[in-house]
């Protein structure tokens, strides 16, 4: 287990995914240090997901290296994938089970004892208030609680890296801080290395210690949150769009969608 | 083994657990069984082929059996993109063994519908010649379920969104099940629907079927079995080896 005496713990370097003539993820190179909040941010479409993907197994890198807990994803896959927990950023829960056997099923999928598997679901669930509606089917719980359910279940299997693709996307406010509490807390208690996704400017400097911006495939700075703040609106006018000042994104955005909308309005 | 066995009950929970689902998955065979069966039944007799409710029960139950399975494989198509499946594929756990705890939870929900067809059948009047073609009657069930979950799931592993969903009903399931003999006899047909009958695998589970339910097969038991299992196992190799290559 040599990885697990690095300081860092997913190392990247010049990692490349093309999809025909789209250039999703370009030649991109970092690396997450053990034990910290490292957050990729950038608009839709930017290729946050795609990397997360090849990061987690799901896809092959069309070229570059990548090393997670020490292992090649692609060479070393099972070994790779027990490093990882992840929370997708579409749903991936069965609703018609309850949030017990969706635990439980993660646990045999990676092959826990039937033992540790009860005690981790309970230390578990407690963490993050569900325990007590441990035997309802999930289609009754509400947006926040499936996304707590799927953050316990990530870190079912004692995982050092968490991966959040997006997880406060549709939630409202209130859920979302309470998310973000859950997973800093998360992140001292149970020792885990935390790689999330976000287009909220805000929400990143809230809980990250480090950030990329990441966008057209390519990461276009990086820092812990203050550093970045420092460099704010220094060179290109797309700089100054997806840098830090969350203001210009939101307007950006919301300027946008008034004429996505419009259009959409003209077209009926 | 015990991956692919809780793949496996999971969809039994579910199946048992979406109670408007069953009922749903029932309405269409009954429908088309009392329409055609009561509808056709006095032409059928006129042209002296006996009783059609009776010709035409195991007809149904491939027909529920082939839409319940193609659609449990199908599933995968929305399964990737919002639902469970993306658990399973980033678990280290190999592709194969989720392939084989999907395609058979999907063929068991598949056959339960068909043995359900089959007891309220029995209600309305259907009649099987004798208990000993019960367990042939399930042998054929377990074939075409698992053959028909296989290929929905080696389609499904090749789409990428619902789009083809249509055209698979249409171009696919429809023909499958409405060239097979599951509501006409398959002798004596114009030569060239003859031909697309030979050629379609369900044909051999409807005469499998009816065959084990009422004693007389047009085209023999042997025949049935061993085209069924080969095409099961060539489309269970082929599923599972499509399955593994999928990307999210």
């Amino acid at each position: 287990m040599e990885g697990q005496k690095r300081d860092t713990i997913i190392e990247v370097e010049g990692l490349t995914k093309k999809f025909g003539k789209i250039t999703a993820v370009d030649d991109i190179s970092f690396s997450v240090k053990r034990g910290e909040i490292f957050a990729f941010l950038g608009p839709n479409g930017a290729g946050k997901t795609t990397a997360i993907s090849m990061l987690t197994t799901l896809i092959k890198p069309t070229s570059g290296k990548l090393l997670i807990n020490g292992y090649d994803p692609v060479s070393e896959q099972d070994a790779a994938r027990r490093s990882f927990g992840i929370v997708f950023q579409d749903p991936s829960l069965d609703h018609e089970l309850t949030g017990y056997e969706n635990m439980d099923i993660h646990g045999i999928l990676y092959n826990m004892p039937k033992k540790e598997r009860k005690e981790r679901i309970e230390t578990l669930l407690e963490l993050v208030e569900l325990w007590k509606r441990k035997d309802d089917q999930v289609k009754k719980y509400s947006g926040g609680m499936k996304r707590r359910l799927e953050i316990a279940r990530g870190l079912m299997h004692l995982p050092q890296i968490l991966f959040l693709d997006e997880p406060s996307l549709g939630l409202d406010p209130q859920t979302r801080n309470l998310l973000w509490d859950h997973i800093r807390e998360l992140n001292h208690k149970e020792n885990v290395t935390v790689f999330l996704t976000t287009h909220i400017m805000e929400e990143a400097e809230r809980v990250a210690d480090t950030v990329a911006v990441i966008d057209y495939g390519k990461i276009i700075d990086r820092g812990t949150p203050r550093e970045l703040a420092e460099r704010t609106g220094s060179s290109s006018l797309e700089e100054a769009f997806l840098s830090l000042t969350g203001k210009t994104i939101r307007e950006e955005k919301a300027e946008t969608m008034a004429q996505m909308m419009s259009s959409h309005m003209r077209r009926r | 083994m015990s991956v692919i066995y809780i793949l496996w009950i999971r969809q039994l929970k579910r199946y048992f657990r979406s109670k408007t689902r069953i009922v749903g998955a029932l309405g269409q065979p009954m429908l088309f069984l009392v329409a055609l069966g009561y509808g056709l039944g006095p032409v059928f007799e006129r042209a002296g082929e006996g009783d059609y409710v009776q010709f035409l029960v195991p007809g149904i139950i491939s027909m529920s059996i082939l839409f319940t399975s193609m659609f449990n494989g199908i599933e995968i198509i929305w399964d990737r993109q919002f639902g469970f499946l993306k658990e399973t594929l980033v678990a280290p756990v190999s592709r194969v063994r989720i392939m084989l705890g999907r395609t058979l939870g999907g063929a068991t929900v598949a056959i339960l519908q068909g043995m359900m067809i089959l007891g309220i059948a029995l209600l309305i009047g259907f009649r099987f010649e004798s208990l000993s073609g019960l367990p042939v009657a399930l042998l054929f069930m377990i074939l075409i379920a698992t053959l028909f979950t296989a290929l929905g799931t080696a389609i499904a592993s090749l789409l990428e969104d619902m789009h083809g969903f249509q055209l698979i009903m249409n171009f696919l399931v429809m023909p499958l099940f409405f060239l097979s003999g599951a509501l006409f006899p398959i002798q004596n047909l114009p030569p060239a629907l003859g031909m697309v009958v030979q050629f379609n695998p369900l044909s051999y589970g409807v005469d499998g079927l009816r065959g084990a339910l009422l004693g007389t097969y047009d085209i023999g038991f042997w025949t049935n079995f061993t085209v069924l299992a080969l095409c099961m196992v060539v489309l269970v190799i082929i599923g599972a080896y499509l399955f593994s290559k999928i990307e999210v």
